[in-house]
């Protein structure tokens, strides 16, 4: 399900190899264990591995009752496979998401002022900062919604910036997921297992609640609603319907937040207003919350042979009648070729040094990055700059000489298509396997809100582990499992 | 009580069919009771093709050119993806309706029709032998209690719910109707001569389909009469799964569901027309008419509250 993959082979970290990743808990190898982990390891040592097998198949069992699942693309249909959750937390002390939360709310601000510039004036592409190209040739690049300026001007209410970290203090930002993000119910799923299953460790370690995400959606969502709809906005949320990957998600985000789940046949748009279909009449709707992809949004004004979306949609998201979450268009910030820009853009708009540090990025669109990509092949990863999911990716140090070989001559083929940067040493967390606790990477994705009011984050997120053993691969469609993630003390 | 139409018609059909997978239940295991019993002691050889008419799934079944041997009837009624109202099929389809709708249903009451359905694919798929369909019965008959159970302690007294009981006695009133339509030549006139103990287990039969045994013994203190059996599950109010004990709940059902519009429309008058009828009438009458007239007509006239459900809420 989840979009936005990484895949991180060995030997580029500055300091450290492969064979020895910082740790989450343990540290640097032959260091002191990290006094964040003191609860957790306590615990651990404590806990008969029996105990925990035993907590591991209760939450499965539990998972699978409330229909905590996914549906896997290509499996027969309505397939329903649990996300593998791993009992054991990762950790972040307050000071560490103190500073990561200011270089969230620092990345977004600039994301929303790069699209409100990009869809009115252009002053960034008047300066020189970014390529036009860049801009007019990218396919996320909506012109039907040029100038067009959206309630109190933003564009990605919802982002789930993606961060991994290589050492005590080095994270980096790796994707910003501008369109739609997804696995925040997972972040307060897993929330609410380890609680129903240890209590008393919850208690002990004084973790920061993440249950509080659904009301500071819905006061987001609010927030933005079109001037002069009166009254209570009516919200909605959008879905694709149950065959789609996080059907889940989003019937539990309109459960958490007391609002209609609808599909595309439920809304109607007559004279630029939006309305959905109810055992009474037209009722009007005001914001809509989508979790279906702009393609597919208005078969009218994009994929006319879109079932999903509602015909008019795009009418009245123009007239101002209803306000779009995250705004049509947003998919321009996000792609891999505008994230290597990201420190200049958010230089351009603050005025000040990006606080989460970009991921070093060749930009094969320009000769001399591509001759530096071509030379350095088995040690870089490289990605198409609109994938995602992990797919059409090159791990250079994983490949043989026959993958390297054939992705050198796409390349070649069509340079603007790909970005490439060095292999992270990812950080590792310990994670239960077959009742041993042992190390696996891990990633990490903030969800982070803008409304009228501001940038605001629930301390926490998702954490993402790769499950086999030296694997850097989280994405849940390859394997991936999810953790609690603590902000403790 | 206004909500998404979609969610509404969800709603009605997750009713409509968890409650025929407890039907289809009842009447697997009260048939396997009666074509057990020797034939001179009223066990009936012609038992599983009854059911098959019960079920109001004979066509399909006779489509399929198998033989109505237990095996291949209880095959049929319990898993078969032929039969659109095999048990599986209707949990799979409540479950499917449900989940479309998964907010409107309260975790307690989602999670027992979800388990149940998770219960039920383990054992029940195309390999599901004869010799589990007491597990099958039990499992869902279970999960149904636990469902409505769910439902009515957790469910927040409005469209949801209200929508889930209509489509429940819809389905519980053409379940009954269907069941009588079967066993209509059994069901003769006061003091006709009857075909003595033969006919008793078939009697006994029907009661137990419709959990009534207890109730007829409470409320007539009588053997079972065939025309007792008649009054009971078309006249009386207090048997819940009485024509006219639906039919009062559904005409409340869509009182509750147009009291805060005041819109009333087709549906609220087709149920007053229809439970009016029921009110007008009683046993003797329905002799004189012929009881398989009387169902034939009764069945037509709940399809069409159906249709305008479906109309009136915009499904």
């Amino acid at each position: 399900m989840m979009t936005g993959a990484f895949g991180h082979g060995a030997g580029g970290g500055a300091s450290q190899s492969m064979a020895d990743p910082f740790d989450e808990m343990n540290g640097w190898s032959g260091e002191e264990p990290r006094p964040a982990y003191s609860e957790v390891r306590r615990w651990l040592d404590e806990t008969p591995p029996e105990i925990l097998d035993t907590r591991h198949a209760q939450a499965e069992l539990l998972f699978r009752r409330t229909g905590i699942t996914f549906n896997v693309y290509g499996d027969a249909e309505g397939a329903e496979r649990l996300i593998p959750f791993d009992l054991v937390p990762r950790v972040l002390t307050a000071r560490e998401w103190a500073r990561l939360e200011r270089g969230l709310v620092q990345r977004v601000e600039a994301l929303n002022a790069l699209l409100a510039d990009l869809y009115g004036p252009q002053e960034i592409l008047k300066a020189g900062v970014i390529p036009r190209e860049l801009v007019d040739l990218n396919p996320q690049f909506e012109l039907a919604v040029f100038g067009h300026r959206p309630p109190k001007d933003v564009f990605v209410h919802i982002a789930g910036v993606d961060l991994v970290r290589t050492g005590p203090d080095e994270f980096y930002v790796l994707e910003d997921n501008a369109r739609t993000p997804s696995g925040v119910s997972y972040m307060i799923e897993n929330r609410e297992m380890m609680r129903r299953l240890f209590p008393d460790l919850l208690a002990r370690a004084q973790v920061a609640p993440v249950e509080t995400y659904p009301d500071l959606l819905l006061e987001t969502l609010r927030s933005v609603a079109p001037a002069g709809s009166e009254r209570d906005p009516g919200i909605v949320v959008l879905t694709p319907g149950p065959f789609n990957s996080a059907f889940y998600e989003h019937s539990f985000l309109a459960d958490k937040m007391g609002v209609e789940l609808v599909e595309g046949a439920d809304l109607f748009v007559r004279d630029d207003v939006v309305f959905m279909r109810t055992t009474e009449g037209p009722r009007r709707v005001d914001v809509i919350y989508r979790r279906v992809d702009d393609a597919f949004l208005d078969p009218l004004a994009f994929r006319p042979d879109s079932t999903l979306g509602v015909p008019g949609l795009l009418s009245a998201y123009l007239a101002g009648k209803v306000a779009i979450a995250n705004a049509p268009g947003a998919g321009v910030a996000d792609d891999k070729a505008m994230y290597s820009y990201m420190p200049e853009i958010i230089r351009f708009f603050s005025g000040q040094e990006p606080l989460i540090a970009n991921v070093p990025t060749w930009r094969c669109r320009e000769d001399d990055h591509l001759a530096h990509v071509l030379a350095h092949l088995p040690e870089l990863v490289v990605k198409e700059v609109d994938g995602s999911g992990g797919y059409g990716m090159l791990v250079g140090p994983h490949a043989t000489k026959a993958q390297l070989a054939e992705f050198a001559a796409k390349l070649r083929a069509r340079p603007d298509g790909f970005i490439a940067q060095p292999t992270l040493a990812l950080s590792t967390c310990p994670t239960l396997q077959d009742g041993r606790i042992e190390p696996r990477h891990v990633d990490l994705r903030p969800f982070v809100l803008t409304g009228a009011k501001g940038v605001q984050v629930v301390p926490g997120g998702l954490t993402r582990v790769a499950l086999t053993k030296g694997s850097l691969v989280v994405n849940s469609s390859q394997g991936g499992g999810t953790k609690d993630t603590w902000v403790t003390g | 009580m206004q909500m998404l139409s979609r969610t509404a018609a969800s709603l009605f059909w997750t009713g409509r069919y968890i409650e025929r997978a407890d039907f289809m239940c009842r009447l697997l295991d009260a048939t396997a009771r009666l074509a057990s019993l020797p034939s001179t002691y009223g066990g009936d050889p012609t038992a599983w093709t009854g059911a098959l008419s019960a079920a109001g799934v004979a066509d399909a079944f006779a489509a399929t050119g198998l033989e109505p041997s237990e095996a291949a009837v209880t095959h049929f009624l319990a898993v078969s993806a032929d039969n659109p109202s095999s048990v599986r099929h209707c949990l799979e389809r409540a479950r499917g309706n449900a989940r479309a709708v998964r907010t409107a249903l309260t975790l307690e009451a989602w999670e027992a029709l979800n388990g149940a359905w998770h219960e039920v694919d383990r054992f029940a798929g195309p390999r599901f032998t004869q010799g589990r369909m007491g597990e099958l019965v039990e499992t869902v008959r279970r999960a149904v209690l636990a469902f409505d159970g769910a439902a009515h302690r957790t469910m927040l007294r409005g469209g949801a719910y209200w929508f889930l009981q209509l489509g429940a006695a819809v389905e519980r009133a053409d379940n009954t109707a269907r069941l009588l339509d079967v066993k209509y030549h059994l069901l003769l006139p006061r003091d006709e001569a009857v075909g003595g103990s033969l006919d008793h287990f078939q009697w006994v039969t029907v009661l137990r389909t419709v959990s009534a045994n207890t109730a007829y013994r409470w409320l007539y203190r009588d053997t079972v009469k065939p025309w007792l059996v008649a009054d009971l599950l078309i006249f009386d109010s207090r048997m819940p799964r009485s024509l006219i004990c639906c039919y009062a709940e559904i005409v409340e059902r869509l009182d509750q569901l147009t009291h805060g519009s005041g819109k009333r429309g087709p549906a609220n008058r087709t149920a007053v027309t229809i439970l009016r009828q029921l009110q007008d009438t009683d046993i003797d009458k329905v002799f004189a008419a012929g009881v398989h007239e009387f169902i034939g007509r009764f069945l037509a006239d709940n399809a069409r509250l159906g249709a305008a459900v479906a109309e009136q809420f915009l499904f």
